[in-house]
């Protein structure tokens, strides 16, 4: 690595000194947690579009934690956390858009 | 304030976009496009989920319990890679390695469970036409019926989930390499082995195995052209990758076992 990149690293380590050990504990703690109240909704026979919606808000609050604190993208300058978090949320959205009605359309009119 | 930190930094080039090294900002850019590669394959499965009429539900409270450990085993390993890339910033090379073997045992855990999963939906009769027929065993109806009248659920299914481990195995490989560099290839070698001839020639584990193999080869050449010692730069990069395998088990387990449970 170059004197930028050793003194870029050398930055991004110091910021990760500073952070509270603990506090990557608590997000553990609360990613069982969640894990467990998912498993516990399973068996609790709920209709599944409820079910779906309950699990992948979970999910996303999960992620959320993951990318944040574990992967330190709370801690990034936001330019990083705009243009990653945006790009992929966006592409994801657009396949939303397409592949979900169709789904449903070929149900619907009992394509086999 | 991080932003203007950045234009801090004395240099002859631009300054960095994302106010970050290099290695690390390659890592977040292969992990986007990683995560539409994961995004499709979930996608296709929910696809053939909502398509189809009759979608099976073969998880029984084992699979639950099993896929439960599962993912208790990667939330912990990411709990320890947090450790280790923590131990490296703050130079403890000792703690560091310990953290990362640490992260690789319950990755290892998280493999050898799934591994089994798999080998005993496959030996109930729940299988894709690529997979060697299972000596002797006689398929459950039940899933035998699956790969009949709803074949998208085990191609979705062992794709998905395939996908996942063949990442996870490599991540297992990734924090290896970075926690004993060269001592780390005859490990491997060892694993390979013991994966190649302690599962039987039906299992896709049998031929899957040689991917040690490939990675060890890979791993040497590359140790051969640049031996170096692994700073907190690699591990937090390492770690990176590492996050992103769990954090796409949180999507894949929710939406695959446990909508589809057996209750």
């Amino acid at each position: 690595m170059d004197s930028t990149q050793v003194a870029l690293a050398e930055r991004a380590a110091e910021q990760q000194r500073h952070h509270n050990k603990s506090l990557f504990f608590y997000v553990w703690g609360a990613l069982l947690l969640m894990t467990a109240i998912e498993v516990y909704l399973t068996y609790q026979n709920m209709q599944p579009v409820k079910m779906l919606t309950i699990l992948m808000g979970l999910s996303l609050i999960k992620a959320a934690l993951i990318i944040g604190y574990f992967m330190h993208l709370k801690y990034e300058v936001s330019r990083m956390k705009w243009l990653t978090m945006c790009s992929v949320i966006a592409c994801l959205i657009l396949m939303t858009i397409f592949f979900f009605p169709d789904a449903r359309r070929i149900l619907e009119l009992g394509v086999k | 304030m991080a932003d203007s930190a950045v234009h801090d930094v004395p240099s002859v080039y631009e300054p960095s976009l994302f106010g970050t090294y290099s290695k690390k900002i390659g890592m977040w850019l292969f992990l986007l496009s990683d995560s539409l590669t994961f995004g499709a394959l979930l996608y296709a499965y929910s696809y053939g989920r909502i398509s189809t009429a009759g979608w099976p539900t073969p998880f029984h409270s084992e699979s639950i319990k099993n896929a439960t450990i599962m993912t208790a085993f990667l939330l912990t390993s990411s709990l320890t890679m947090v450790l280790a890339v923590r131990a490296s910033v703050d130079r403890k090379a000792k703690a560091q390695t310990l953290w990362l073997l640490a992260t690789m045992a319950c990755g290892i855990g998280f493999i050898v469970l799934h591994g089994l999963e798999w080998s005993n939906l496959i030996s109930k009769g729940l299988s894709l036409p690529m997979f060697p027929a299972v000596t002797g065993a006689v398929a459950e109806p039940e899933f035998a019926n699956v790969s009949k009248t709803v074949p998208q659920f085990a191609a979705t299914f062992f794709g998905l989930t395939g996908m996942h481990m063949l990442h996870v195995t490599l991540g297992v490989i990734y924090l290896g390499v970075v926690a004993l560099r060269r001592k780390f290839i005859p490990i491997l070698l060892v694993l390979w082995l013991v994966a190649w001839l302690a599962t039987p020639a039906y299992s896709p584990f049998h031929y899957g195995a040689h991917v040690l193999l490939v990675a060890a080869v890979v791993i040497s050449i590359i140790l051969w052209l640049k031996p170096k010692v692994y700073d907190s730069s690699d591990v937090e990069v390492a770690g990176l990758y590492w996050h992103f395998v769990d954090l796409v088990w949180m999507f894949i387990f929710p939406l695959v076992y446990l909508m589809s449970a057996r209750i």
